[in-house]
């Protein structure tokens, strides 16, 4: 029961702030509830009982990413112009309209086979071992610290003064 | 009605919607690549609900997942240090008006 109350609570949250940082004028503002939209699916994955992605998702996103995104609206002054639509605006509210529909009616008709058993927890030691351990993910960890480096040495590139 | 998989999907369809809207709508780059964000999130919450509903023992959606932040990290990263460079040479981050290789 408790965590149907958290259920409806968090997504009310998550869906509100995604529509105000489509809908808010001010660039920073959005950033603020981009924030408060990270927070909300943090929360989601605590009801999903998935803890260990809960942390990273405050740690990455929440530390992180809307950090980076507030520093890019400081360093390109665009505040005052605000964020305004362009003349898609119509086409892409009826282009996300139908993929909703279309998605909503698929996901409702379609029979789920749900398991009835009761999910790992902690999750954070199955996580290590599905992703270091044997038979498990170990390439994919290895390239994904290649393309984070990749991104950092990238970023730092574009960035610099020439 | 106790909460299940679709009360998950459809939640995650619906933040995908508001995603794709601004990504399509919007006119600052930095708000494209902020719903490019959302967009990623929501995908995220469908693969953990499948994670944790249709193989709660196995936890493959999550190590997706965890993919996925690496990749929307990245993604952040040199996203935004394009605008700036484009910001840079040209003072403007409006997307309709960086159309250098438009024809």
């Amino acid at each position: 029961m408790g965590l149907d109350i958290a259920f409806w609570i968090l997504a009310v949250v998550g869906i509100g702030a995604a529509l105000a940082v489509v809908l808010l004028r001010n660039v920073f503002h959005t950033a603020l509830t981009l924030v408060l939209c990270f927070l909300a699916v943090a929360g989601i994955y605590v009801t999903l009982s998935a803890d260990f992605l809960a942390v990273a998702q405050v740690l990455i996103y929440v530390g992180g990413i809307s950090v980076l995104v507030i520093l890019a609206i400081m360093l390109t002054r665009e505040v005052q112009r605000g964020s305004t639509s362009n003349k898609l605006r119509i086409p892409a509210f009826i282009v996300a309209i139908l993929f909703l529909g279309v998605a909503v009616y698929t996901l409702i008709n379609t029979t789920w086979s749900v398991s009835t058993a009761s999910p790992t927890e902690p999750t954070t030691t199955a996580l290590a071992g599905k992703l270091l351990g044997e038979g498990g993910f170990v390439l994919p960890v290895e390239i994904a610290a290649c393309l984070l480096l990749a991104a950092i040495i990238g970023a730092i590139v574009l960035v610099r003064e020439k | 009605m106790s909460i299940g998989l679709e009360h998950y999907l459809i939640l995650s369809a619906i933040l995908f919607s508001i995603g794709l809207y601004g990504a399509l709508a919007k006119r600052n780059a930095i708000v494209i690549l902020m719903c490019i964000e959302i967009m990623l999130n929501a995908v995220n919450i469908a693969m953990v609900a499948f994670s944790r509903y249709v193989t709660p023992t196995l936890l493959t959606g999550q190590v997706f997942t965890i993919f996925i932040i690496v990749v929307a990290a990245a993604e952040a990263a040199v996203g935004l240090a394009i605008i700036i460079a484009i910001y840079r040479s040209r003072e403007t981050i409006e997307s309709d008006k960086i159309d250098l290789m438009k024809w």
